[in-house]
């Protein structure tokens, strides 16, 4: 009982982790992670929204039709989403605006809908909550390495953070979308690399 | 005359400058999806500018006549993606009665479309940049324009790319990540073209 929901929660975090494995939710990934801080906060918000929907979706599984769920689905989570968006507003109103365009889309991203389709409708809400939680943690931690890894390359930084003192000419192309494109292609590279080894 | 110069622009600027996918990063799913072969990134991107445009003008109207009218931005989302899902299901089912020829083109594409957030992304760029109704439609036909452009030249790179010799570790997702971070490198050069 306890181990499969150690491994439901594992199983976000390495073996199907949606950026490197699974390769989904690519829009966000790819737009908010300039810096560390934007990287982290899009992982903490859309966490938030899997979590609440597949506590939902598990719930009431048995109450949606099966041949209107995909729009049921979709309209939980636009909810979650709008309920995120305003308290982003409200309380971290820096970071809203540099994630912009991207909360509103968290609607959108396939890692969400795809758990609801591939889990939540399937599976019991305890087991949901630790998918959920597995999943939106793979997503975050990869997120703010991608974070990281662009800012520092970027601009000598991490977390707002001076690391590189004045010596370092930064590459501005990494904080720029080519950049963006090409350190996800290595870093996913690299990690088909560690799992083929290990 | 004006005008008409001014919605030009527009339409070049989202087209090269702007591209949805390359420099705002919507649309990157079926972009690494969808691009193995010349032929189906084609209907692709061409569903996909069909839709655009209608949803360019449809969430035009509902923003500016239901929402903005009664006062009801948080609605926004929720209302934005029922249009979306509803659009794109009118759609398949009137290609599929009037060219069934184009509805086999099309497929599988047109369901997966409603998830595309380069739509919803559009749809919310809308009131955000304050378009006319004029301006909105040519916003949305460039989008599309635009997806279609990415695409289409990466599904030609890959076509090419079976033939090279890739590194086992980066076969597949990571060398199309690659190859399109060079491509927008390449469209780093439009920017500057038209100062809007």
């Amino acid at each position: 009982m306890a181990g499969q929901l150690i491994n439901d929660f594992k199983n976000g975090l390495w073996q199907e982790n949606p950026i490197f494995r699974l390769v989904i939710g690519m829009c966000p990934t790819l737009a908010v992670t300039n810096t560390t801080e934007n990287g982290l906060a899009m992982g903490i918000a859309t966490l938030f929204v899997l979590l609440s929907s597949e506590i939902v979706i598990s719930t009431i599984k048995k109450l949606i039709p099966s041949n209107v769920r995909i729009p049921s689905y979709i309209l939980i989570i636009a909810t979650f989403v709008t309920f995120v968006d305003y308290f982003l507003k409200a309380f971290f109103p820096s970071i809203a605006a540099s994630l912009s365009l991207f909360v509103p889309l968290i609607v959108v991203n396939c890692l969400i809908l795809g758990r609801q389709e591939a889990f939540a409708s399937k599976n019991p809400v305890h087991r949901s909550i630790a998918d959920a939680l597995g999943m939106g943690l793979g997503f975050t931690w990869a997120l703010t390495l991608l974070g990281a890894i662009r800012e520092f390359l970027g601009m000598g930084s991490i977390f707002g953070l001076q690391i590189l003192g004045a010596w370092y000419k930064p590459m501005i192309i990494m904080v720029l979308p080519a950049g963006a494109f090409i350190s996800l292609g290595i870093l996913v590279g690299i990690m088909n690399i560690i799992s083929r080894e290990g | 005359m004006e005008q008409f110069s001014q919605v030009l622009l527009l339409f070049v600027s989202t087209v090269l400058i702007n591209n949805f996918i390359l420099v705002r990063f919507l649309g990157i799913c079926p972009f690494l999806g969808v691009s193995k072969q010349v032929e189906t990134a084609f209907s692709m991107g061409l569903a996909t500018t069909f839709v655009m445009t209608l949803t360019a003008a449809s969430t035009w109207l509902i923003n500016t006549f239901i929402l903005e009218a009664f006062n009801l931005p948080f609605l926004q989302y929720v209302s934005f993606i029922i249009v979306i899902a509803s659009l794109v299901q009118f759609v398949e089912m009137f290609i599929r009665k009037t060219s069934p020829v184009l509805y086999k083109a099309l497929g599988i594409f047109l369901p997966l479309i409603t998830t595309n957030c380069a739509i919803l992304g559009l749809a919310l760029l809308i009131p955000l940049n304050g378009y006319n109704f004029i301006s909105s439609v040519v916003f949305g036909f460039g989008a599309g324009v635009g997806f279609t452009l990415a695409i289409v030249l990466m599904a030609g790179l890959r076509e090419g790319l079976q033939f090279g010799d890739v590194p086992e570790s980066l076969k597949g997702v990571p060398i199309t990540l690659i190859i399109a971070g060079i491509m927008a490198m390449a469209f780093m050069g439009f920017s500057g073209l038209i100062s809007m």
